[in-house]
This record gives C-alpha cells, structure tokens and sequence, in this order.
C-alpha cells in the first residue's frame, strides 16, 4: 500500500503537471479537491484516465469521482480494492 | 445605428434535413436526426449516437459544386449559404456591399486528421492538400469565393456561440453603414477530434440526449450549417419580398467561471439574455419562446434553466431545446437554431424539446413537449453557450 | 473612428516584453524566430499555468502587462485574433489520438485547444463578465478583432477594449508549412532578410495586445485613426485604389504618411507587391520593414502597430526598421498584406 500511494503520487503530479509540488507535499489524507490540492472537475477526469492507464480501472460513472479521489489513499484503496488481479 | 437590420434568406442542413423545408417538416413530425454514425470513421462507432448529416461528402459535392476531396465542413457551408442567398432573392448583389461572416470550431480539421495518421509515421509523409484548409477561416475563404462574396469576409470561433457571434459581428456591421448585405452564420462537420474530445469530457450521452429532464445524461454530438441573410433598411426597400423578422437584440458576455463549465447559476447566461432584451427594449414578458442552449449536459441545462428563472421570475415564455433533433452541432448551433428561430415566427410555431419525460426539479418551468401552431409568436430569444464562458443571446422581432 | 491606444504588451522574437523598443535587436538564425518568453511565475497564478500551454502564456503574460500600463485592471471588453489557435494542444490531441487509437484521451489538451481559450482565460482571471470574441480569419485574425474592439468603441459599448494578435509557430506546424515551401532553404540571419533576395521568408510567432479606448489620456502612445482590409485584390491597380481611398477617407494623401510601414518578409514574389507600389502611390515615402524582427505569420500587424505605436511614443525610428532618416513622425501608414490575399491598411498618428 505505502508503495502504491508513492507511485500514485508521482505519476499525479506528472498526470497533471502540477509544477512545484513534490511527492513529499501531498499527504496522504490530505483533500485533493478544492482547498486541499486544489484540484478541479478537469483533473478529476485525468485522475480517470490516469486509473485507466497506470492500473487498468475503469471508473465508467464519473459521479463516483469524489468518492474514489477525495485523497490519495483513498485511491489506493480503490485500485486495491478494483484492479485486476493478474 | 438603431435602424433595424432584417433577415431575408435562410439556409440549414442538419441531420433533420438538408435544406429549410426538411428541417421544417423534422421539426413538425417530431422527427429525430440522432442514430448510429455512418460517416465518420472512428473506434466510437456503433457506441456513441450522433446526428450526421445524411449525406456523403461525394453527394455534398456534387450539390455544393465543390470538389469532395475538401473539408466537409466547407461542404456543408456552402450549401446553407448558398440556400439563405438563393432564398433572400438579392437582385445586383455586385452592386452592394455584401459580407460573408462564418463560424466554425475546429476548421478543416477531418482532413487534418487524415493528414495526421500519415504525418505522425513520417513527416515527409500525408497529402498536403489536406491541411492546406486546415485553418478555420481556410473554410470560410472556400465558401465565400464560391459565392462571389469579397467585401467583407472573416470568421468567428468562440466554441458553441461561434455562429451566434458571427450573426452578431453581421447586424452591427450593417448598422455602421459598412456593409448592405452579410451571409452570417456558421458550419462545423463531426470529426474524430471534437467526438473524442468531448468524450474525454464525459458529457456524451450514450443514448439519445434528453435536454432539459431531471434525469439527462449528456449530449449528441451533431453537424451542420445554418445561414442567414442580413440586409439594411435600403436593401429591404429594394426588396419584393418580405422579411422573416428582424434581429432586433443580441449580446454576449462571459461567465467567468471555468474554462468549460457554467457557473451554477449560469451568470453568463443571464446577462447575455438581459442584454439582448436590453439591446431590444424589449421585456422579458415580450419574449413568446426562447429556443434553448439545452445540450442535454446537467451542468449546462441546470445553468441555462437557473438564468431563465431569476431573469422571466414568473411568466415563462415557450421554451424547447432543438438539439433534441439536431445534436448539438458546436460551431453551427447559433446558425442553424438562428434559422428556426425566424421560421418560429413566421409560420407561428413552436418546436417541441423531445424526449422530456422527467422534468428538472429544481426549474419552476417545462419547456414544450409537442409540436404547436397558431401561436402568435413575436419575438425569440435564441441562446448559444460556449466553452471559456462565451455566452451570447440573439432576438429576432416580427416586424 | 479614432481610438487612443493607451497601452501595450509584447511577447516576440525580440526583447519587447518589459517594455522595451528595440533597444537591443536579437539576431536569430535560421528559418524559424521564436519568442522570448519571460519567466510567467509572479505573471500567471501558477495553478493555472500548469495547464498553459506556450501560446497561452504568452497570450495571458502580454495582456497582463498591456493592463497593468494601462491602469485598467478589468476592460469592458476582449477581443482576440489567431489564425492557427493554439497549435501545440491541437498537436497533443490530435497525436495521443492517433497513437492510442481514440483510447486512453485526456481532456486538458482538447479543452485548451479551443481557439477563444486565450481571452476567455483573460477573463477568468481578470473576473471580466464583459463582451469576449475570438477571430480566427487567417491574415485578417488580428484586424477583424481590432475592428470589431474599434466598433464597441464607437457604439458606446465600451470605453476601452483590450485587443490582441497571437499566433505560435509548432515543431509540427513548422514542419507543415516548411513544406509548403513558404521558408528559406538556406540558413539566413533575420538581419540578412532584406539582402538575399530568394524565395522564402522566415517563420514568426508573437502575443502583442493593446488596450483601446475612445477618450484621449495623457499618456497614449499613439491614435489609430482608421483600420481597413481588403481581400484579394484583383490587380495591383486594385491595390493602389484601396489605399488611395483608405486614405482619402481620411481626407489626407500618401504625402501627409510620414513613414509607411509595409510588411515585407523577404519572399521575392510577396515583396513584388511592396516595390511596385514604391515605384507607384509610395514613391516620394520613406519606408520601414518589421519582419526581419518577428517572422511572417498571419496576425503580424500586431507586432507592426506595436512598432508604429513605439516610433510615435519614443518620437524614434530605430534604423533596424527605417535608414530613412525621418525623424518624429507624426503619421504611420501600416501595410500588410499576408500571401497577396489578405490586406490590411493602419493609419497611426501622434496624440
């Protein structure tokens, strides 16, 4: 799990070009949306393709975006819980 | 400046028809355009609805008189343009000072992407005549010289309002005293880009769209041309035909929210519509229908429709969605629904807004369900909303 | 329809961000002139700029400092001209599309693809509810928006508009057009433009905006007293009357033209034009060249009002652009046209 939210955080910050902010600055409770990282609807849908790509989830109802991307963990968590067990 | 600018010649072509009288009859049958995509080719087929026109580009050609071989987005222009000119009958249009304004979102852009599959492998590769017209206004320049038209020429691209702008641009040009005559409208065709684009968005409603229901999903993607002539008082003078109507008000604001999405209360939206009444001197009682933005998208529907609500307060004008019929056609929208926004008012109809099951909970109002006649219908407010907050509302007056 | 122009903002192939008017011209080699971009951190808030690509920046930056000189912290309207949008997202799009086979898309690149994206970001970050139109008309991108912020003006619409001229040059689209063989196959110094007298000119890109307004102030660099354009002139003949009568209706002639500023870019066949014309109507001018600094490409006028606005201002004609020794003009004449095809005519005189 410690190893997934590393990776996770890295390939965000790539996905979503987030200039100036390193793995370190990204708790892994800490909100991605609004006042946390201050991510938007836009992201949100990177964050899909980005589960999509990296880990072969389909998050096909975007309305579960909140849920599964309110932090880091909680991604994880998700893709634990959904990836395809090889 | 405040001498009225009349509209005179009308052209569409859409899914629902390729000319005027078969959108018409569309729209009085209640007869959809949206289904399966036969044209584009693309991974998406047989999985997304759209509303293609049914034509090929073969067919589009050889009515158009332009080779097929270029964008089908100059193809479906010229044969609107070239209906809304034949139409408003101008007799020595040498003689006046005429304009061609058209608006488009992504211009010659379904050849470009043929281009591209053979430049991305090699880029020596790819026929350079595909992207020669790659450029909006490139498709523009194809039309107009068709048509003979070189006084005025230009293009507007503000995404969904593109041609709503552009019939904008064409009034106040008329009323400056610089031009006597403007082809205003625009085109767009469906290419891989935009569908998948707008796919990336999760906008696209895998059935057919339903504007305006509590339980929407998305919208079609569409594609088409609308046109309308604009003429001067002195050229209306000339003329021995009467004028649909007038465009008697239009605005544009920005909604200043979000590079995509509409503000919740659909800011944009409202002070478009209040300053295109404003423009008019009209009130909002004045207004008899309102031809919707109504993508079919929940942030769209529930902006346009909180706008609506603080703007008409009580006394809701008519209202329906036509991209119920059409899909939503991005750059050619304002055109095409500019174009039955005049027939509105001069056969006294209204359009039903198909497939409303649900309506929306949070609107005090429903938009039509079925086709009306016999309604007095004198003034239409038309509202074309776009991506960057681009938000503009026309009015068209009888006269 | 006179209009003050009250400020401006650069983003070119040379050092004109900051202000600064050809004070040190930059030599570029080879076919290609791409901006100098300044550093957009304490510019652009940097939750935005991430998603930016080159030519939005530089959009944004240029408007941003065209503001901030002209002390109008939110304008009644926007007006924007591009003839090639924002080729970079196109290119991101389009190639992720291709490769992946429609799968696996994101929608940054489409979104910001969109050709009013750059004045539509303006007004998000400026809060302008105001009037915003994007044209997209080839060699009259930059023009049709100048006209259409002129026309607000008069119309009482607005007091002051921010207008703008942006277009960027791609590794692709570069390649595209190379081609086309619109670009010189030898490897030139811009400074050298004028003087190899071949086929071809050089690939330019630039962002400048100003900022329009119908009441004088008392730092205006310059007046735009009249804007005209014309679409494939039928003859030179044709050519020649546009102009004469441009200028009529302004009731001066080619003799009261202090300096003409014509867009020359070094192509044989393009600048055939330009000398016909100063064997003809311009023969009695002193005339100046922009090119060589910015590159061709479609809303270059922009850059060439940005230079006759900056000659008036400094009352300067810096000898990269005139040898023509006519020092403090009063009245610059602007003549452009992009392929033979689009035309344009600017009339610029001192406050």
């Amino acid at each position: 799990m410690d190893k997934l939210i590393a990776n996770l955080k890295v390939q965000i910050i790539e996905q979503l070009n987030l200039q100036d902010t390193k793995p370190e600055d990204i708790g892994d409770d800490q909100p991605l949306f609004n006042e946390g990282l201050g991510l938007d609807s836009i992201d949100a849908l990177e964050l899909i393709v980005l589960l999509q790509q990296h880990y072969k989830i389909k998050l096909s109802n975007a309305e579960d975006g909140p849920k599964v991307f309110k932090s880091v963990k909680t991604m994880a968590e998700y893709i634990t819980e959904h990836q395809p067990k090889v | 400046m405040s001498s009225p600018v009349f509209v005179v010649g009308l052209g569409a072509i859409s899914a629902i028809g390729n000319n005027v009288a078969e959108c018409l009859t569309a729209l009085e049958t209640e007869a959809a355009g949206i289904g399966e995509i036969k044209n584009l080719q693309t991974v998406h087929r047989g999985k997304l609805p759209v509303a293609e026109v049914k034509l090929t580009n073969e067919q589009l050609a050889t009515r158009s008189g332009l080779p097929a071989t270029i964008s089908r987005t100059a193809l479906l222009s010229m044969l609107a343009a070239k209906e809304a000119l034949d139409d408003a009958a101008i007799k020595d249009l040498s003689s006046l000072r005429t304009g061609f304004i058209s608006a488009n979102s992504v211009g010659g852009m379904d050849k470009s992407e043929d281009f591209f599959a053979e430049f991305l492998v090699d880029n020596t590769k790819g026929k350079l005549r595909n992207v020669v017209n790659h450029e909006c206004g490139a498709v523009t320049e194809l039309v107009a010289d068709k048509l003979g038209i070189k006084n005025y020429i230009t293009t507007i691209s503000t995404a969904c309002s593109s041609s709503a702008n552009a019939i904008f641009l064409a009034a106040r040009l008329i009323k400056h005293n610089m031009l006597d005559v403007v082809v205003a409208g625009g085109t767009d065709a469906l290419t891989k880009f935009t569908l998948n684009g707008f796919n990336t968005l999760m906008i696209l409603d895998q059935q057919f769209c339903k504007p305006f229901d509590e339980n929407r999903k998305g919208l079609n993607l569409g594609e088409g041309a609308g046109y309308v002539v604009l003429v001067s008082e002195k050229v209306m003078a000339s003329l021995k035909k009467e004028a649909y109507c007038t465009l008697s008000g239009y605005a544009n604001a920005n909604d200043a929210y979000h590079q995509t999405a509409s503000s919740p209360d659909g800011t944009g939206s409202f002070l478009a519509m209040t300053g295109a009444l404003e423009k008019s001197g009209l009130k909002p009682s004045d207004i008899d229908y309102i031809n919707l933005h109504g993508t079919g998208t929940q942030n769209n529907d529930i902006a346009e429709g909180t706008a609506i609500k603080r703007l008409f307060t009580d006394r809701y004008p008519k209202m329906s969605s036509t991209k119920s019929f059409t899909g939503h056609t991005l750059g050619a929208c304002g055109g095409l629904e500019a174009v039955f926004s005049a027939l509105a008012i001069k056969h006294g109809i209204i359009y039903p807004n198909l497939r409303l099951e649900t309506p929306m909970t949070d609107l005090p109002f429903v938009p039509e369900r079925k086709f009306l006649q016999n309604i007095p219908v004198k003034n239409v407010m038309s509202n074309s909303f776009g991506f960057g907050g681009n938000c503009s509302s026309l009015i068209f007056s009888k006269i | 329809m006179k209009t003050y122009i009250r400020a401006t903002g650069n983003i070119s192939p040379q050092k004109s961000f900051g202000h600064q008017f050809l004070t040190d011209v930059i030599e570029h080699t080879g076919d290609r002139l791409t901006c100098i971009e300044p550093d957009y951190k304490g510019i652009i808030d940097v939750k935005l700029i991430r998603r930016m690509s080159r030519i939005i920046k530089m959009g944004v930056a240029a408007a941003m400092e065209c503001l901030q000189e002209s002390g109008v912290t939110v304008p009644d309207a926007i007006t924007t001209g591009t003839a090639y949008g924002c080729l970079e997202d196109t290119g991101v799009f389009l190639t992720k599309m291709v490769e992946h086979n429609e799968e696996l898309l994101t929608p940054t690149a489409f979104i910001q693809s969109t050709h009013n994206t750059i004045g539509a970001q303006i007004a998000l970050m400026l809060q302008c509810h105001h009037y915003n139109n994007a044209f997209v008309h080839r060699g009259f991108s930059f023009e049709s928006a100048l006209l259409d912020g002129m026309l607000l003006l008069v119309e009482k619409e607005a007091n002051n508009v921010l207008v703008g001229g942006i277009d960027e040059i791609t590794n692709i689209s570069h390649s595209i057009l190379r081609r086309m063989d619109l670009y010189k196959r030898q490897q030139i110094s811009n400074l050298d433009l004028f003087t190899t007298k071949t086929k071809g000119t050089l690939a330019g890109e630039g962002a400048a905006f100003f900022l329009l307004a119908n009441e004088s102030s008392s730092n205006d660099y310059a007046t735009l007293d009249a804007l005209h354009t014309f679409y494939k002139p039928i003859s030179i003949k044709e050519t020649e009357q546009q102009i004469v009568s441009f200028l009529s209706a302004q009731s001066i002639n080619v003799n009261d033209i202090d300096l003409i500023i014509t867009g020359r870019n070094g192509d044989i066949q393009n600048d055939a034009v330009y000398d016909q014309l100063q064997r003809s109507i311009f023969k009695n001018n002193s005339a100046g060249n922009y090119k060589h600094l910015c590159g061709e490409y479609p809303t270059s006028t922009a850059f060439a009002l940005w230079v006759a606005v900056n000659i008036i201002k400094t009352a300067v004609v810096p000898v990269v652009i005139s040898k023509a020794i006519k020092n403090k003009p009063k009245k610059i004449l602007i003549y452009n046209h992009y392929q033979n095809i689009h035309h344009s005519l600017l009339l610029v005189s001192a406050c």
